[in-house]
């Protein structure tokens, strides 16, 4: 295609070729963001719609939740859901405490055992860097459930069943995703302002800790959401692991809660959004960088 | 020390630190990764229920699952599952991504939105889905109710439970509508101008500019959505548990029951590379396919 004429500044034309007048132009140009605004309205409410409902669930009353035909709005706020769903049979208290631990000692041992591996296969050279690269991205290909039976069966030989070990070791010993993501973090940093610590006489730890790490901040927070995240919402592993009332988490709480309460859909609903608000509200203040942090890398969390 | 000589001392100063900041990372490796792997390849050959001693029973596993009825069936649920929501979520959130990507006002707050289930999902997305999808107080049937139109009985009824999955996944695809923002920002302006100049449409300089630049894109959500929906069934395990009937036997749950209900970890490692077999199959047939569809700038 041969563009030699000057560039005239874009204007909608029908599909003939045939240019519109700039009136015309900016008519069309109107409706088609007007379109956009509508669209994209709907969807969001759809995507909203479910939120929206499981806080209205959460305010109804007994009766009103299993009315038929069914009611979209409570007549008038039974907050008292919240408070009987909380404190019932089950301790959500000590499930939520249970889970900050877990998910506290995670976030610590991936950031950890993820940060040095990171910088070393972006800046340090080796003969075997190039196979170990290939085995860290090979295991965030295979499925996780060919390990998770022998996984199990090593840590009940342990005795680790029923302890928050299984859950928190693997942590400290490196995510492959994580490193990963690092990595090409770090390998974007420029080798001149290594090179000029270096001549200073900064150890390899001193230019991680005060060139590097500055720098790679939006990849840090990213990794610590995608932690934190992973970790507060993680399930299966939990039920694996955790047995004993007192040891488990919040999401094995509320599945105990699906199984004993199948029709307290208000309570459930009450507690359920209880314990996905940390996230909201970290998710609502970080969400810049965590969307940045997936875009920069094109991966996405679990 | 000759020049040469002294560079070797550095090279190997820098390839010590290198083994050193590795080494959380490779003993990781060994223990979580690859030693568990060797663990299950083991295992498969044993029957072992973890109280009595494991016998080694051959290929014994490997013909009781090429016969095993309910193996079969999970296979077809987890592939219709797979096949369902990656149409669907593939296809729907690559247009909000376009409708995303527009130089709107809210654009932020739209993008956080439909970005938002994503960070949820979790034991609270399947309770409150559970809640969605009942047949008679749940919202979907609600809406269709006042439209006069009698809902299925999705997670109820046999047919219905399958596509009332789908349409959970699809509300938690966020990661894939990023995905494909990242990749609609890397297509060059100057091309869209170009086919402008050359009289081409809204329409013409969407099938000719935008699907051939993102097809790799496209791609790479259709592969890695299967891989994903293919290993996907902790949601399932808490909504269904696999019913009604079998209709949401999909094969991780199967080899979750195996596993951890009854314990027969032998059988549950041969269900994993079964699991595998299935993962490479899929990705290998959509490589196979990709060359007729996806269109590389660089060959």
């Amino acid at each position: 295609m041969l563009v030699e004429t000057a560039v005239k500044p874009a204007r909608p034309t029908r599909p003939g070729g045939k240019p519109l007048s700039s009136e015309q132009a900016e008519r069309v140009r109107r409706i088609r963001r007007s379109g956009a605004y509508i669209l994209l309205a709907i969807s969001s409410a759809v995507f909203l719609l479910p939120f929206l409902w499981m806080v209205t669930t959460s305010l109804k009353s007994d009766a009103e939740n299993l009315a038929f035909p069914p009611q979209w709005l409570p007549d008038s706020f039974n907050f008292d859901n919240y408070a009987k769903g909380w404190s019932g049979s089950l301790p959500f208290t000590r499930f939520l405490l249970n889970t900050i631990v877990i998910t506290a000692l995670s976030m610590a041992g991936n950031l950890v055992s993820c940060i040095l591996p990171a910088y070393a296969f972006a800046r340090l050279r080796a003969r075997a860097a190039g196979f170990m690269f290939a085995a860290l991205l090979a295991t965030m290909m295979i499925p996780r459930e060919i390990t998770l039976v022998p996984k199990f069966v090593m840590f009940s030989k342990l005795g680790w069943v029923d302890t928050y070990l299984p859950l928190v070791v693997p942590e400290f010993f490196g995510v492959a995703l994580y490193i990963f993501l690092l990595r090409q973090f770090f390998t974007t940093i420029p080798q001149e302002l290594i090179d000029a610590a270096r001549i200073d006489g900064a150890s390899e730890l001193r230019i991680l800790w005060s060139v590097m790490l500055p720098l790679a901040r939006p990849a840090i927070a990213a990794i610590c959401l995608f932690s934190f995240v992973g970790n507060w919402n993680q399930y299966l592993e939990n039920s694996i692991y955790l047995r004993s009332m007192e040891k488990i988490t919040l999401a094995q709480g509320l599945g105990m809660f699906n199984g004993q309460y199948v029709t307290q859909y208000n309570q459930m609903m009450a507690v359920a959004l209880v314990s996905m608000l940390p996230i909201l509200v970290i998710f609502f203040l970080a969400q810049k960088t965590f969307i940045r942090g997936v875009t920069l890398t094109g991966i996405a969390g679990r | 020390m000759t020049a040469v000589s002294a560079r070797s001392t550095l090279a190997r100063r820098e390839a010590r630190r290198f083994h050193l900041f590795v080494s959380p990372w490779v003993i990781g490796f060994v223990l979580f990764s690859a030693g568990p792997i060797l663990g299950a390849v083991v295992l498969s050959f044993m029957d072992w229920n973890l109280l009595r001693p494991p016998t080694w029973v051959g290929f014994a596993n490997y013909e009781r699952m090429f016969t095993d009825p309910e193996f079969w069936e999970s296979i077809e649920n987890t592939v219709q599952y797979g096949l369902g929501s990656v149409a669907l979520g593939v296809s729907f959130t690559f247009l909000l991504a376009l409708l995303l990507n527009q130089p709107l006002r809210f654009q932020g707050l739209f993008r956080t939105v439909m970005y938002l289930p994503s960070v949820v999902s979790g034991l609270a997305t399947a309770l409150l889905w559970l809640n969605i999808l009942h047949p008679d107080y749940g919202l979907i049937n609600k809406v269709l109710a006042s439209f006069g139109i009698e809902g299925p009985g999705w997670l109820a009824s046999q047919e219905w439970a399958i596509p009332g999955l789908v349409l959970m996944s699809v509300w938690g695809a966020g990661n894939t509508i990023v995905i494909y923002l990242a990749g609609l920002q890397g297509i060059p302006k100057t091309l869209y101008e170009a086919a402008e100049i050359d009289g081409a449409g809204w329409w013409r300089r969407f099938w000719s500019v935008t699907v051939p630049m993102m097809s790799p894109v496209i791609f790479f959500n259709v592969v890695t959505g299967f891989i994903a929906a293919l290993q996907s069934y902790v949601l399932i395990l808490v909504m269904t548990e696999g019913g009604p009937g079998n209709a949401t036997m999909v094969l991780g749950l199967y080899i979750y029951r195996h596993a951890f209900v009854y314990f027969d970890m032998g059988y549950a490692a041969t269900l994993s590379w079964a699991m595998f077999a299935l993962v490479i199959a899929v990705t290998a047939i959509q490589f196979g396919l990709a060359r007729r569809w996806v269109h590389y700038e660089f060959k």
